[in-house]
């Protein structure tokens, strides 16, 4: 007896057929909602690496004191804001007078990436006033602090501005950035507004 | 009297073993990796790594475990804890020597094994999937050593993990949330150390423990390659044993032994006399604490990295209407994985070098030239001379596993021996 059913599988080749296409169709759908489950098992683990509650709490706006800042001076030491280095410059009149006449050599000269500064810094020097730029302190390449060059010429610039050591870039004292480096965009500028002439509220 | 002893059950260690061997295939698994896995005879210099990583490996581990006993993942604690296990705790400066100059070994050992692939073709058939584990355990590798320097929280770990995690930004899209989703938080914080620290001591020992495993038993499935790159499995005598084959153990293992020895002496001499090697293998600003504020004036990676950073920092153009730093990151991932695609590559009628043409030889000594070249510049600050040559070694590199379809299959080889040389 259990000869004829051994027998009978191969035989009968349209029954065979139907049922191993029956079983093929069952392990698919299996497979399938298993795949399911294993990417929404995974969810959780995945979503539990993006920042926290307290991360997302913690960027809370900054006061900065402008007051015994000079000319030609950046101040020190150097602020946090959501724990990124803030760059203040106080430039002088032959500095901002160069700023809006010495563009070669610059990447984007004109501000045009509206992803690096609010709509009030869209100007020679990406500030709300000529004297005073405020920078996030991060080059645009791969996050590195620069250093503020006070006398030294840039021969792109002519003037001071900022240089990063990690892989060389440039970035003049309106934190535009120089042709030719690997940094892609200007220094970003973060919102601000002035409390008082001599305080600046970051955030 | 002799007779009854061998009937009757065995006693003392063969009477243990034969219980054993009833529950548990301790005897044939020795012999199958071991007294009867049969090697080829003509191993040399080259073949001393495998095993010495698996050396060094474990080196890490005891040392590593022993650290973590009272290293403290902290933004706050975790420089000072690291003082601490080097001044006041017993013999803690010996177990942070060990494990970092041990860091700095497991490279050179993994680059000379992965040498040796090159050299005799170890990659090709049969072995494509062993070389492919072994690729990827490099790159575990590559992230455990990540992962470890950031645990120091000395500024150089600061901002070189800073610097790292940046690259995946330059993915378009989705490269500002991934940063973000890496380092958990706006900025590189104690929640990234958290994880750092979480992946250091757990999760990537635990992948390389598995892959390295694996590496073993594909090994040992398909047989060692040996420097005439001929497979002994071709000439068995009448008891299917490779006639150019010697047991692993005893001869290997004794062999491995001494080898060990020798690098004990080296290692030891590092670990007392030079730990920090002239600040190759324990950098100088990772001797003050993290600043977010403040990069160090110059930052590069450890030595074992730098060839790949050279060629990142080489990428200085937009091209495409894709910026500079895109294709920075795309040069150096593809400069890791290139080596991958390596069994393809390769069309020569011959494994080894021995019997490979002039440009193969002349192709690997380049490669090797320039990847020298470029692990040297990677620790220099920018430069003009210093990026044209990176650009020069980077094209170099690639060159060698591009052109590799064409210069295996032009040039003039020698004949395989039937037998291995000696
Ligand atoms: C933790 C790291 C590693 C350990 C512990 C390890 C261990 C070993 C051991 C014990 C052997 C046999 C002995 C020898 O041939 O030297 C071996 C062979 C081999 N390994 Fe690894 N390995 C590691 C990483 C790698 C890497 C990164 C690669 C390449 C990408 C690689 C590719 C190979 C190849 C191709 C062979 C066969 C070589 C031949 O037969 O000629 N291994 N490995
Ligand atoms: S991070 Fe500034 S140049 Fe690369």
């Amino acid at each position: 007896m259990s000869d004829g059913a051994v027998k009978d599988a191969p035989d009968g080749e349209g029954e065979g057929g139907a049922t191993n296409s029956r079983r093929y169709f069952l392990i698919q759908a299996t497979s399938a909602v298993a795949a399911v489950g294993a990417v929404g098992a995974a969810w959780p683990f995945i979503k539990y690496w993006t920042p926290s509650a307290k991360a997302k709490a913690a960027g809370a706006a900054v006061k900065i004191d402008v007051s015994k800042l000079a000319p030609g001076e950046m101040l020190s030491p150097i602020v946090a804001w959501r724990g990124k280095p803030i760059f203040v410059v106080y430039r002088d009149q032959a500095v901002i007078d160069s700023l809006e006449v010495d563009t070669n050599g610059l990447a984007d000269p004109d501000s045009a990436n509206p992803d690096q500064q609010p709509e009030f810094a869209v100007n020679p020097w990406r500030s709300e006033r000529p004297e005073l730029g405020v920078y996030v302190g991060i080059c645009t390449h791969l996050g590195c602090s620069p250093k503020y060059v006070e006398s030294e010429n840039f021969e792109e610039t002519g003037q001071g501005g900022f240089f990063c050591p990690c892989h060389g870039s440039k970035f003049d004292l309106a934190g535009r950035v120089v042709e030719g480096v690997p940094a892609p965009y200007n220094l970003e500028v973060p919102p601000y507004q002035f409390e008082s002439d001599t305080v600046i509220v970051i955030g | 009297m002799d007779k009854t002893e061998a009937q009757g059950p065995k006693s003392g260690l063969a009477g243990a073993m034969e219980w054993l061997d009833k529950r548990f295939p301790a005897t044939e698994t020795f012999e199958y990796h071991m007294s009867k896995y049969y090697a080829p005879k003509n191993f040399n210099f080259w073949y001393y790594f495998g095993f010495l990583a698996m050396f060094v490996l474990v080196n890490q581990l005891i040392t590593g475990i022993w650290l973590t006993m009272n290293y403290v993942p902290s933004g706050d604690g975790a420089f000072a804890s690291v003082e601490y296990i080097m001044r006041d705790v017993e013999y803690g400066w010996l177990m942070r020597y060990l494990h970092s100059t041990g860091a700095s070994f497991f490279f050179v050992v993994i680059y000379l094994h992965m040498y040796r692939a090159l050299r005799y073709g170890s990659y090709r058939g049969p072995r494509e999937l062993l070389w492919l584990i072994g690729m990827a355990i490099f790159i575990a590798l590559m992230a455990e050593g990540f992962f470890g320097y950031l645990l120091p929280w000395g500024n150089m770990s600061y901002w070189g993990a800073q610097v790292i995690v940046s690259l995946f930004g330059a993915i378009p899209y989705i490269g500002p949330d991934l940063m973000e989703w890496i380092r958990g938080d706006f900025l590189m914080s104690e929640t990234t150390l958290n994880r750092f620290f979480a992946l250091h001591v757990v999760a990537l020992p635990l992948v390389l423990c598995v892959l390295i495993f694996v590496h073993l038993v594909a090994l040992h499935h398909v047989g060692s390659n040996n420097p005439d790159g001929i497979e002994i499995k071709k000439n068995k005598d009448e008891n299917g044993i490779p006639k150019d084959g010697i047991p692993f153990h005893p001869y290997y293992t004794v062999h491995d032994i001494h080898a060990m020895v020798v690098f004990l002496f080296i290692f030891c001499a590092v670990v007392f006399f030079a730990p920090e090697m002239g600040g190759y293998f324990l950098e100088k600003p990772n001797f003050e604490m993290a600043d977010p504020l403040k990069t160090p004036d110059h930052i590069a990676p450890v030595w074992y990295y730098t060839p790949f950073y050279a060629m990142l920092r080489a990428a200085t153009f937009p091209l495409f209407g894709l910026s500079a730093k895109f294709w920075g990151f795309v040069v150096m991932i593809g400069a890791i994985v290139i080596p991958m695609a390596l069994p393809w590559l390769d069309r020569s009628p011959v494994k080894s070098m021995r019997y490979k043409g002039s440009i193969s030889r002349i192709m690997l000594m380049i490669f090797v030239i320039s990847f020298f070249i470029l692990g040297y510049l990677g620790t220099q600050a920018p430069s003009k001379a210093g990026t044209i040559a990176a650009q020069v070694c980077t094209a170099l590199y690639f060159a060698y596993f591009i052109l590799m379809p064409w210069y295996t299959r032009v040039e003039k080889t020698q004949p395989e021996p039937e037998r291995v040389t000696g």
